[in-house]
């Protein structure tokens, strides 16, 4: 491999900076008081309203910010947990199991990533009607606990990663298939199966189309708080919204921190195999 | 559950097998059958949640858009019956359509030509011995973690009018303040910027994935052939990756064509409530506006949608086409 220049350092950290300004700039800005917001030149240090602007924001009775952010943890947890089950189960399932069709549902499955979710918002949004699921969370978990994107990589990483004998072995030993699932398989996919967990959180975390459209202003998620925000009655107060905006990126940050390694790597091998 | 688990266990207790009564061996039998239908049916069981979610929520909505957009059908009149084509015709002559096709595909070029150009660079870069690899591509990819409302939100106030930091950034350089949202070409700027700064990291990684599985030895003979590292980017390495780029260019073309969220908070974003909106109207922008905004004219918008998917199909098959001729010019 070439070695690098000090010329790609600073390009590559310029690029770095950019990616991080607009984040960084919504932290200042949220720790600031209201004036900071038509600051010129813009303000590139924290200041110390940080606890003050959350008060504010909490105390807002139109974004239901708590609500917004319990509701997206709630939401996005059993979306997440839902996703990795069926993923790992279906692509366990596809990759060593031996069952008629399996070629034609597996095939099915790769149609289906291809189809923009967008196109059935409009069906799917009378079918909530006609459940009665406007304005309940369910309306935003249930038409999302599959995922044929995690059948898919599920299938390809059990393929190479879980040896026959392994399940043959369990199967000699009086296992049953679940038990084969849940004791062998399952331990085994953990580390695509994590990757899956963390894109599908994040994924569900950020939504913000379907969530507007099905929920109302009592039950956001944090998505549909920040949207009341930035368009509510409160829009002269510049400040709340970016210490919502910040908020909000909190746990993901976290959580990107603490994974974002397995975050690359998942992201890194799915292209080379798509 | 099975046979297996009990008849494995059952030695270990006993010297030598006792003499099996009737009662024992019927459970015995019952315990092999279910042991075959657990090898049956285990398959199925576990592909089914799967296949029941999706026929529901997402193969059954596919086909109703279809049947939808044959059909009159609004909020407060309800469904007025078959229709046949009428829905198509009527958006196909509508102005408003066009202009939103105009906007989706101008934003789209703007947005998505930059951006795997610098995805590209990105990528070359960081393909070398690098310190701090991890950090650095966790620099590149974190805007790709943000929540597209948030960050329509930031940009919202980085291309505002007045105090914005673009204008600001564009006076401190002596130039004019632009009105970000008053035309066509400045709020599809602002909006590809947007687009591109949360996805140029994220194709840059994919890039990145694919260049590293280029072997090594191809660049070695390159450079002893003389060819400058210039040379060898544009004619080993992005030859090379065609299929990853073929690959990007489609997942941004089905994202494009469905661009939504930035332009809705690009919108509402500071000081823009509603002004200039024909200049960045998107056709996702006019869907919604269309079927779930005042009248709910659910089968003009399932029309439009079905429009959309057929034009996203159509532009996937073109670049399918068009990448595969280039493949195989370069293999002559």
């Amino acid at each position: 491999m070439w070695e690098a220049s000090p010329l790609t350092y600073v390009a590559l950290i310029i690029a770095v900076l950019l990616a991080i300004f607009p984040i960084a700039w919504s932290f200042i800005v949220a720790s600031r008081d209201n004036s900071s917001v038509y600051k010129i030149p813009p303000p590139l240090v924290p200041g110390g309203e940080f606890a003050a602007n959350t008060q504010r924001l909490l105390a807002n009775d139109q974004a239901h910010f708590l609500i917004g952010l319990a509701n997206s943890i709630f939401v996005s947890s059993v979306v997440t947990i839902s996703v990795v089950l069926f993923s790992t189960l279906a692509g366990f399932a596809f990759a060593k199991l031996r069952f008629k069709g399996a070629n034609a549902l597996l095939l099915i499955i790769i149609v289906t990533m291809m189809i923009p979710t967008q196109l059935g918002y409009i069906p799917l949004y009378i079918l909530m009607i006609q459940l009665g699921w406007l304005g309940s969370l369910q309306a935003v978990i249930v038409p999302f606990l599959v995922k044929g994107f995690g059948v898919f990589m599920m299938r390809q990483y059990a393929m190479s990663a879980v040896p026959d004998e392994l399940i043959e072995a369990a199967r000699m030993d009086g296992c049953s298939t679940w038990r084969i699932y849940w004791n062998v398989v399952l331990p085994t996919l953990r580390p695509a199966a994590a990757v899956l967990g963390l894109l599908t959180f994040m994924e569900t975390w950020n939504e913000f189309l379907w969530p507007y459209l099905v929920l109302d202003g009592d039950t956001p998620t944090i998505q549909y708080s920040l949207k009341i925000l930035a368009t509510g009655n409160y829009t002269t107060d510049y400040v709340q919204v970016f210490t919502g905006t910040a908020l909000a990126i909190v746990p993901l940050l976290l959580v990107f921190i603490a994974f974002g390694r397995q975050i690359i790597g998942g992201i890194m091998e799915g292209s080379v195999k798509a | 559950m099975s046979v297996n688990t009990h008849a494995a266990g059952m030695p270990r207790h006993a010297a030598s097998p006792p003499p099996l009564d009737p009662g024992q061996r019927r459970k015995q039998a019952r315990q092999v059958r279910l042991g075959r239908l657990d090898l049956k049916m285990s398959p199925y069981l576990y592909v089914a949640p799967f296949f029941i979610l999706f026929a529901v929520f997402g193969f059954f909505p596919l086909i109703y858009t279809g049947w939808v957009s044959m059909r009159e059908w609004g909020l407060i009149k309800g469904d007025q019956g078959f229709v046949g084509l009428q829905n198509f015709q009527e958006v196909l002559a509508d102005a408003n359509f066009w202009n939103a096709m105009l906007n989706t595909f101008g934003i789209f070029v703007v947005a998505t030509v930059p951006q795997l150009l610098l995805a590209l660079m990105l990528a070359n870069w960081l393909n070398r011995k690098l310190r701090f690899r991890t950090a650095l591509r966790m620099g590149i990819l974190l805007p790709n973690i943000t929540s597209v409302a948030a960050v329509g939100i930031v940009f919202g106030f980085i291309f505002a009018d007045r105090y914005g930091l673009a204008n600001w950034v564009l006076q401190s350089l002596s130039l004019d303040p632009v009105s970000w949202r008053g035309s066509r070409w400045a709020s599809w700027t602002a909006i590809a910027f947007m687009v591109d700064w949360r996805w140029t990291g994220y194709n840059a990684l994919i890039y990145l994935a694919a260049m590293q599985a280029i072997p090594r030895d191809l660049y070695e003979s390159a450079s002893l052939d003389g060819a400058s590292p210039t040379r060898q980017f544009w004619q080993l390495t992005v030859p090379l990756i065609q299929p990853t780029i073929l690959f990007t260019v489609i997942i941004s073309t089905i994202g494009g064509m469905q661009l939504f969220t930035e332009p809705l908070m690009f919108n509402y974003g500071a000081a823009g409530s509603g002004s200039g909106l024909e200049n960045f109207q998107t056709i996702a922008m006019y869907i919604y506006t269309t079927t779930f905004e005042g009248n709910f004219k659910y089968g003009l918008g399932s029309a439009m949608s079905w429009l959309l998917f057929m034009l996203i199909i159509f532009f996937a098959l073109i670049n399918f086409l068009l990448v595969r001729r280039s493949l195989k010019g370069s293999v002559k």
